[in-house]
């Protein structure tokens, strides 16, 4: 019994494996080169727009960077919607809640280093000033 | 004298089974979510192998933390802009990107059982591959040579370590992609042998993402402040 047929049945949703657009994704063929070829000319714009932002003077300054930033987070959007097919669908929950997961994570150890660095930093230049000594 | 005993045992109905439970499994469309079963072989092992890839993005992430941290802590030596040659970045960031569009139509061919076309997406995808590893190694060597070594400042062995790494799981993902041709050549379109697939194209996938990061923060705003 194929999935559609499981769902259609049991009322109920299932899940994709991911890195998989549909349940084996067999005969799809067209929708499957449609959504790499999205893929690949989004990724492309958006790498075209990060060496752009990079060189332009059309942006302030000290904003380039978080515009790059942008940039990359988007792509990294479209490579795990187009390529790895996480989506938002209800097949993908346990794959996006996973992912969720490993952002938090990620996103503990860079701020975090960041946060506590910088602060450790703060206070040994306020001490080798009171103390006279080099840094 | 055992015969006997199961078979008072067994539940009216009872089916025996004359192979082990799994292979029962093989084929079977459970849709999971308590529904009809557990979840079929391919979405566990795809499960399985997505929470590696997060614990391996989750490790990538302590090498741009300390990269994050040391990025000014030159020790007099050359710093980003002295170094980096954007031009270069931007055909590695090219390579990798068709790279990963050509597993993608592997995938595409796979699923199609079309061997011919999986066995080219593939090579493809390896030639690509093999062409950033070797504008990376070349970089490499360039910096070594120019004595910006990973020993010359903190900023260099934090930008080796992170920069490396990713060069060493493309070198690991190039040697899966030659044993996967490999497999799908001698055994065709085993359910096994295409499980094995789904997981190598997440893997490539997933390094092109973290290359995003590295051409962003590492070169890109790495030379600009």
């Amino acid at each position: 019994m194929s999935e559609q047929a499981w769902n259609a049945l049991s009322g109920g949703v299932g899940d994709v494996a991911p890195g998989q657009s549909d349940e084996d994704g067999r005969g799809r063929l067209a929708a499957g080169l449609r959504s790499y070829f999205i893929g690949l000319a989004l990724a492309v714009a958006l790498t075209a727009a990060s060496f752009w932002a990079y060189g332009t003077h059309l942006i302030y300054g000290p904003g380039v960077p978080i515009a790059l930033v942008t940039l990359a987070l988007a792509q990294m959007g479209i490579h795990l919607v187009f390529f790895l097919h996480i989506t938002t669908a209800p097949d993908n929950t346990n794959n996006v809640l996973a992912l969720a997961f490993g952002v938090l994570i990620v996103c503990i150890v860079v701020f975090g280093s960041l946060w506590i660095m910088a602060h450790l930093d703060h206070m040994n230049s306020a001490m080798s000033q009171m103390t006279g000594m080099p840094q | 004298m055992s015969a006997p005993t199961t078979a008072l045992r067994m539940p009216p109905g009872a089916v025996v089974l004359d192979r082990p439970a799994e292979a029962l499994l093989e084929g079977v469309d459970a849709p999971g979510h308590g529904e009809g079963g557990p979840a079929s072989k391919r979405i566990v092992v795809g499960f399985g192998f997505w929470v590696f890839i997060l614990s391996d993005i989750v490790m990538f992430s302590a090498f741009f933390a300390a990269h994050a941290v040391l990025g000014g802590a030159t020790a007099g030596g050359p710093g980003a802009a002295q170094l980096f040659d954007l031009r270069n970045v931007a055909i590695e960031t090219a390579l990798l990107l068709l790279s990963s569009f050509c597993c993608g139509m592997a995938s595409l061919a796979v699923e199609q059982r079309r061997e011919l076309f999986t066995q080219l997406a593939l090579a493809a995808t390896g030639l690509l591959g093999l062409g950033f590893l070797l504008l990376e190694i070349h970089e490499f060597a360039d910096l070594v040579a120019r004595g910006a070594g990973p020993s010359r400042s903190a900023f260099l062995s934090s930008f080796f370590a992170l920069v490396g790494c990713h060069g060493a799981h493309v070198t690991a993902g190039l040697l899966w992609l030659g044993t996967m041709m490999a497999q799908f050549r001698a055994k065709g379109f085993r359910p096994d042998i295409r499980r094995r697939y789904l997981c190598f194209s997440l893997f490539w996938h997933a390094l092109d993402i973290i290359w995003v990061a590295i051409f962003t923060l590492v070169y890109l705003i790495g030379v600009r402040t």
